[in-house]
């Protein structure tokens, strides 16, 4: 009744037999133990589960293991890469972003990818893309101060070699 | 007395969270991430009906479902007298329904199987033969004479009336009635709404058969506590159960009490010798676990012409569901709600409280609030705006004028709190001032004179949060006291361990800064623990606002101890007298002689290589803290509104808080937990909602119809702070973790009531919702 899937999870790839049933939210914390992506409402609508899809927000708990055969997905536990704080998470603590702290990861992962398509958000590009993740604790207010520094501090950190290209020729 | 470097990280800085640094990496350690070898995983199959008598369970089927291991009915249960327990009201719940039902998604039988999907797979193979009975959703229908008796197993109860509970001085506030030249009076209902975190509750439980043994990994507010009653409940021996609370995805109030779904599976791990997990789904926990609220009030108010308060009157009925499971203080039936006179110096009141069984959810926890506050505070500031508008004053005078004055402190209540600190005009008046209140008068004139609605919502709520002292506030006996137990390790590193248990309020930081206020040691170098029982001392746990006034309070007061120990310890090792050694900043010296200091470090090595003769070794202490008093953290909130005549759709366009919590630990914190509080007042006041049809089936059983405030709609704050110290507390801290989900939702249905108050409209219940709105402004002909 398994069927086998080959997904890359956090750039690695990860093969197992799944039950077709298996949602991608369990396949990834009880499968493979990466308990970092929360369970929150089981319904779509709090976000708690979000993890990239092909660099694409999605709702893990709404999305059958067997749907992510063959795809990239990202999770909280990839966004510190060689153990440097991604910028967002750096601005999420620094800014008081978190409580809790059972939103942050799907918090994170959706500002991700909106700094991905939005390099100078507003604060209602932070809001409206947000608003598929829900926070019971800080209000969003420092929420959306951090994604706007995390998005000045990535913007920074681009400009640094687009500077030294603009030298180099 | 210079030191030259000032300590980073004392009260009053705003240091980054400790905590965060797990959360934000995805490695934070919630009850669902837990798994142990072993491990079998449980689900609560729950009753459809509201009320219905169980004519039999038949469990064949879902026993033979492969990968199914036990399942469990309240016939088992009672073999092993579980099949009921007692609540924090001194009511009785069923853990598993064995007569009747009594409400939409009651506990019946559990299935305990291998794997979670499994489990639930069962559920529908488990045949219940209901003999479905007339449900009671109206809780005034339910005092009716002829109402269908709900709790029929009670010996003596003949009627669904629970409780009557009185407070304030009849008489006398009968006569300032009598004598008074108006009468404001205010029918209002709070409706129920949900703390609904966004972590549901869970529990992994782990008993030993050969040991007896019990580790309870639990979403526990209070983990001591509830050892205590699992040892009552279960009658397992309390030296044998260790509760851990690890990290809580938020509480608000939802993990005080004990739920049926806890003790099940503490009994399958015991019977059948493995651990078992049970995670709530979304729908178990906003149909079943601790609601908020739904309290009917009618307040009236005595008022001279001049506008001068005179009298309060409160006749309240409470909507308790199908079990008495309020938590709260067991001397105080409807808790705190007599705090009801709020800001004002008001002569005389009396309050009445009724409570009635209706065949609805049990467990009236205080959602972000202390103990039914927060229906107090919104009763009379409605109240108060309501008299303003019959009184034709302005909401902000009318309140400045019955303010209880800064001078009147400490000021004893008409209902017998007696306040200890407060400067409420200094707060009103920051509020004014910020929110620039005469300009948005003269806007609001000049729209309505073009018909358009804008509203300006005052309320300046007052709290009463930090129980005990012990001696007036308990827990099913439990004295609501405090502790904190602090370890100064040789190399002057710290471990705090305290009977409070953080949900997010960021205790590790915080309690951590306390220490390095009253001892000098970093908060960096301040490792704090809670939430294992085992590990740490015996405390009544985190809600209503009690860690800092209480908990906070335990960690300055063993500080000082400590302090007290290490003084003579610098003196030893000054060669001085104890007399003489002063401390500032983790520095010890002799009096005028700071160059010569020893640090808190030096000492604390010297408390195990150094000491003076006949001195004990090492630098450790515990306190057990019962305060004297509670703390009323105050505060002014703000709101303006526009409101659309077409759909009735409210857009708050302001939103000031001006908050006095007394000192402030980490003023970030402080303020990230007035952003939350205000936005759950938010949803309260808009959007979140817990009804029930008349066949007493539940609306709001899943986050498509209980709505929650997202990033969209949630307004912008604006916070500012007064500081007027609790005189009582170490530290002269508040508790400020509920101040804005009790002060807001006033102010945000003020704000509306302002905006349409001149149409004829003088109330509209929570929440606010568009088509309320527009179906009131349709009535007077004012939709458009």
């Amino acid at each position: 009744m398994g069927q086998p899937i080959t997904v890359t999870v956090n750039g690695e790839q990860r093969s197992a037999e799944v039950e077709p049933r298996l949602l991608l939210v369990h396949f990834l914390r009880e499968t493979l133990r990466l308990t970092g992506t929360h369970i929150g409402c089981d319904t779509t609508h709090c976000g708690a589960c979000t993890v990239l899809l092909d660099g694409t927000p999605v709702k893990s708990c709404t999305m059958f293991a067997v749907q992510a055969d063959g795809q990239q997905v990202t999770t909280v536990e990839a966004l510190a890469a060689g153990g440097t704080l991604h910028p967002i998470q750096a601005a999420f603590k620094q800014e008081h972003g978190l409580q809790c702290g059972f939103c942050t990861p799907g918090m994170m992962l959706t500002s991700v990818a909106l700094l991905e398509e939005k390099k100078d958000p507003t604060d209602e590009d932070i809001r409206w893309a947000l608003s598929g993740n829900i926070c019971r604790c800080t209000g969003y207010m420092n929420i959306v101060k951090a994604v706007k520094s995390a998005a000045a501090t990535m913007n920074a950190q681009a400009a640094v070699p687009a500077a030294a290209a603009a030298v180099r020729s | 007395m210079a030191v030259e470097t000032p300590l980073k990280g004392v009260i009053g800085d705003s240091i980054r969270r400790k905590e965060d640094d797990r959360f934000i990496r995805g490695r934070g350690n919630y009850v669902d991430d837990i798994s142990l070898p072993g491990m079998l995983h449980m689900a609560i199959l729950r009753s459809p009906y509201a009320h219905a008598r169980i004519r039999s369970i038949k469990v064949d089927a879902a026993q033979a479902l492969p990968g199914v291991v036990a399942v469990v009915t309240g016939e088992l249960l009672t073999q092993h007298k579980l099949a009921w327990m007692p609540t924090l009201s001194g009511d009785t719940q069923a853990v598993l329904a064995t007569d009747k039902v009594r409400f939409q998604g009651q506990e019946v039988a559990c299935v305990i199987a291998t794997e979670a999907a499994i489990a639930r797979d069962a559920l529908p193979l488990i045949e219940v033969d209901y003999d479905v009975l007339p449900a009671v959703v109206d809780p005034w229908k339910s005092l009716d004479p002829g109402a269908p008796l709900i709790r029929d197993e009670k010996e003596g109860q003949t009627s669904n009336h629970i409780y009557h509970w009185e407070a304030g001085d009849k008489a006398k506030t009968d006569e300032a009635f009598a004598k008074a030249d108006r009468v404001v009076s205010l029918e209002s209902f709070y409706p129920r709404c949900h703390p609904s975190p966004l972590e549901t509750c869970g529990i992994v439980a782990d008993i030993n058969s050969a040991t007896g043994q019990a580790n309870l990994y639990m979403t526990s507010q209070a983990p001591h506590a509830h050892r205590t009653l699992f040892a009552i409940v279960a009658g397992l021996p309390e030296e044998k159960i260790r509760i851990i609370s690890p990290d809580i995805g938020g509480g608000f109030g939802n993990k005080v009490p004990i739920y049926p779904g806890y003790v099940v599976a503490t009994a399958a791990s015991l019977l059948i010798g493995k651990p078992v997990k049970w995670v709530e789904d979304r729908s178990d926990n906003l149909i079943s676990t601790g609601f908020a609220r739904d309290f009917h009030m009618r307040g009236e108010m005595a008022l001279s012409d001049s506008g001068q308060m005179l009298g309060l009157r409160v006749k309240l009925l409470s909507d308790n569901g199908a079990f008495f499971a309020d938590a709260q203080p067991s001397k105080f039936k409807a808790g705190l709600f007599h705090i009801v006179t709020g800001s004002y110096d008001i002569p005389t009141a009396f309050v009445e409280a009724d409570g009635a069984y209706t065949n609805k959810a049990p467990g009236g926890v205080a959602y972000r609030c202390s103990f039914r506050v927060t229906e107090a505070s919104y009763l009379i500031e409605r109240l108060v705006e309501n008299a303003a508008v019959e009184m034709k004053m302005d909401p902000a005078d009318i309140r400045l004028k019955n303010f209880i004055k800064p001078e009147q402190f400490p000021y004893k209540s008409a209902t017998g709190f007696e306040y200890d600190s407060g400067d409420y005009p200094r707060a009103m008046q920051l509020a004014l001032d910020k929110l620039g209140y005469k300009e948005l008068r003269k806007e609001q004139a000049e729209k309505r004179k073009k018909g358009e609605l804008m509203g300006i919502g005052v309320a300046s709520f007052t709290e009463v949060v930090g129980a005990g002292p012990g001696k007036h506030y308990d827990i099913v006996g439990l004295r609501m006291f405090d502790s904190a137990e602090l370890r100064v390790h040789p190399t002057g590193k710290a471990i705090l361990k305290l009977g409070v248990k953080s949900q997010g309020q960021g205790h590790e930081t915080t309690f951590a800064q306390i220490v390095a206020n009253e001892l000098g040691i970093p908060a960096a170098d301040v490792e704090v623990q809670e939430g294992d029982t085992d590990n740490t001392p015996y405390g009544l746990g985190t809600y209503a606002s009690r860690s800092t006034p209480v908990g906070g309070a335990a960690t300055a007061v063993v500080s000082r101890k400590l302090r007290d120990k290490a003084k003579i310890i610098a003196a030893h090792l000054l060669e001085a007298s104890e007399g003489d050694i002063e401390f500032d900043q983790g520095k010890f010296f002799v009096r005028g002689a700071p160059s010569k200091a020893k640090t808190i470090q030096e000492i604390a090595f010297a408390a195990y290589t150094n000491l003076p003769d006949g001195l004990e070794a090492g630098l450790e202490g515990v306190t057990y803290y019962d305060p004297p008093n509670m703390t009323f953290p105050f505060g002014t909130y703000m709101v303006v509104v526009d409101i659309d005549r077409g759909t009735g759709q409210v857009k708050v366009r302001r939103m000031v808080a001006v908050d006095d919590c007394g000192v402030r630990i980490n003023p970030m914190v402080v303020e990230g937990q007035i952003h939350g509080g205000l936005t759950e007042g938010f949803g309260i006041a808009f959007m979140e909602l817990i009804t029930f049809d008349e066949e007493g089936n539940c609306i709001g059983s899943n986050f498509t119809d209980y709505l929650l405030p997202t990033a969209w709609e949630t307004p912008k704050f604006e916070t500012f702070e007064t500081v007027t110290p609790s005189p009582h507390h170490p530290i002269g801290a508040k508790g400020v973790g509920e101040s804005a989900t009790v002060g807001s939702p006033a102010a945000y249905v003020n704000a509306v009531i302002d905006a349409v108050a001149h149409l004829g409209i003088t109330n509209i219940d929570m929440p606010v919702t568009s088509d309320k709105v527009w179906a009131a402004l349709n009535e007077k002909g004012a939709a458009e």
